[in-house]
């Protein structure tokens, strides 16, 4: 990874023209056409559409996890898209976290081991990643639970373990992908809470998701269609607005 | 938004109201009769952060209108150091309409018949795309929950006026998933015209 990105001020996420596409000729897919997006530091983005509409792909192309067909990708300063693989990975490790729908924890590691992982492989010292670990559990409400394995938790308790896990190297940016797919409601609860927090607490954050109660935890919204951005709304006004009405009262 | 499709502006007034301000007070008058303040108190506690948006005058106009109803019987009561205060109390009257309001199971609600028919209509005169009328439609109501998401957040475990920010939210979710449908409806119909 190139240095600068200490000094950078600006939108700390930003793509410019991402366009991917799969396979050739007359079979082709176009998964992204022409997407723009900047995520200023501090920001929650939430990404809707339909099944198929190319926000997983989105995703991919701004975590380094594939390269786009066509198009810029930015992040803190720095031109990801191109990049080697190794520099690639050097940078999901220090400036990104990853938060998916199956959780992808190791079967074999405890909770505050699985949270600590990404910090050891950055090479931070074992009890300066301990320590943090163990912050983070407690800050998802995981701290009694940090010696159990995965096997012991339910869906929520590991997906709120992933999420502490996301946050180990105090990445710029969190991506989640569908972080409640797999999750009952009163576990989505726990995540929607987690996340608000998230939010509150200022950390950048792009989340992809089906869920109408998880999108609303996020700063903006954006929807996608075929491919493109066809709706953005910005979710954090002031206190007043449609509020009364929703609960039916009336002028 | 009073309605899913996003109502006209009815003419401007301070603050919302309740739209059964008047069965409510009788309502709450049938326990103990009570001063306008300690009403409006009440209406403070069971609606929350809701209260905050409440036209505050509403509540004695409300209660002048009622007392020449002959709904509630008002009373003076001198106060040391302070001018007199009116007591409301419930009449046989007031009481049967505290029964009628208890019973009556009509069910106040954005009519989605009217956004359909915003569809259609788009549709067959070649309008607007139904599909982005619906996606600007979401993202409104996205913003509704997003609101009350963080209101309802704010408020103290076991709060009574949580439960109902958590009525806006699920009928939110309910007009949000509804939606849904439309949109795929929509979607698969632009497939058939092409």
């Amino acid at each position: 990874m190139t240095t600068g990105s200490l000094s950078y001020v600006g939108p700390v996420l930003r793509a410019r023209g991402l366009e991917k596409h799969y396979g050739h000729g007359g079979g082709a897919v176009r998964a992204l056409q022409a997407v723009d997006l900047e995520v200023a530091t501090g920001e929650t983005v939430a990404v809707m559409g339909p099944s198929g509409c190319g926000k997983s792909t989105l995703l991919h192309l701004l975590g380094g996890l594939e390269q786009p067909s066509a198009g810029e990708v930015w992040l803190a300063g720095t031109r990801i898209d191109g990049l080697g693989e190794k520099a690639l990975a050097q940078l999901r490790r220090h400036a990104l976290g990853f938060v998916f729908q199956a959780f992808h924890l190791m079967d074999e590691l405890t909770a505050v081991e699985n949270v600590e992982l990404p910090a050891l492989l950055a090479g931070r010292p074992p009890r300066t990643a301990r320590l943090r670990a163990e912050e983070l559990l407690d800050q998802v409400g995981l701290i009694e639970r940090s010696q159990h394995l995965p096997s012991a938790l339910s869906g929520g308790e590991r997906q709120r373990v992933a999420i502490a896990r996301a946050l180990s190297n105090d990445p710029s940016v969190v991506l989640a992908d569908e972080p409640t797919g797999n999750l009952d409601s009163a576990a989505t609860r726990d995540v929607l809470r987690l996340l608000d927090r998230l939010r509150v607490a200022g950390q950048t954050l792009v989340v992809i998701t089906h869920d109408a109660r998880i999108a609303a935890t996020a700063d903006r919204l954006v929807s996608m269609r075929d491919g493109a951005f066809v709706e953005e709304t910005r979710l954090t006004h002031g206190t007043t607005g449609p509020l009364g009405a929703l609960a039916g009262l009336e002028h | 938004m009073p309605q899913i499709a996003g109502a006209p502006e009815q003419q401007p007034s301070p603050g919302y109201q309740l739209r059964v301000v008047q069965e409510v007070l009788l309502a709450l008058l049938a326990g103990e009769a009570s001063h306008g303040y300690q009403l409006r108190a009440r209406l403070q506690v069971a609606l929350g952060p809701l209260a905050e948006v409440l036209n505050p005058g509403h509540v004695y106009v409300t209660l002048t209108r009622l007392e020449k109803a002959g709904l509630v019987r008002a009373e003076r009561v001198g106060q040391a150091d302070r001018p007199d205060r009116k007591v409301y109390e419930l009449t046989a009257d007031g009481l049967d309409r505290v029964d009628e309001w208890l019973r009556d199971t009509s069910w106040p609600k954005p009519a989605p018949a009217e956004f359909h028919m915003k569809l259609v209509a788009a549709a067959a005169a070649g309008l607007g795309d139904p599909v982005r009328i619906v996606d600007a439609q979401r993202h409104a109501l996205l913003a509704g929950l997003a609101q009350a998401q963080r209101t309802a957040l704010a408020e103290p475990e076991g709060s009574v006026a949580g439960l109902l920010l958590e009525g806006v939210v699920l009928r939110l979710q309910a007009d949000l998933r509804w939606l849904e449908a439309c949109a795929q409806y929509w979607t698969s119909m632009k497939g058939k015209m092409r």
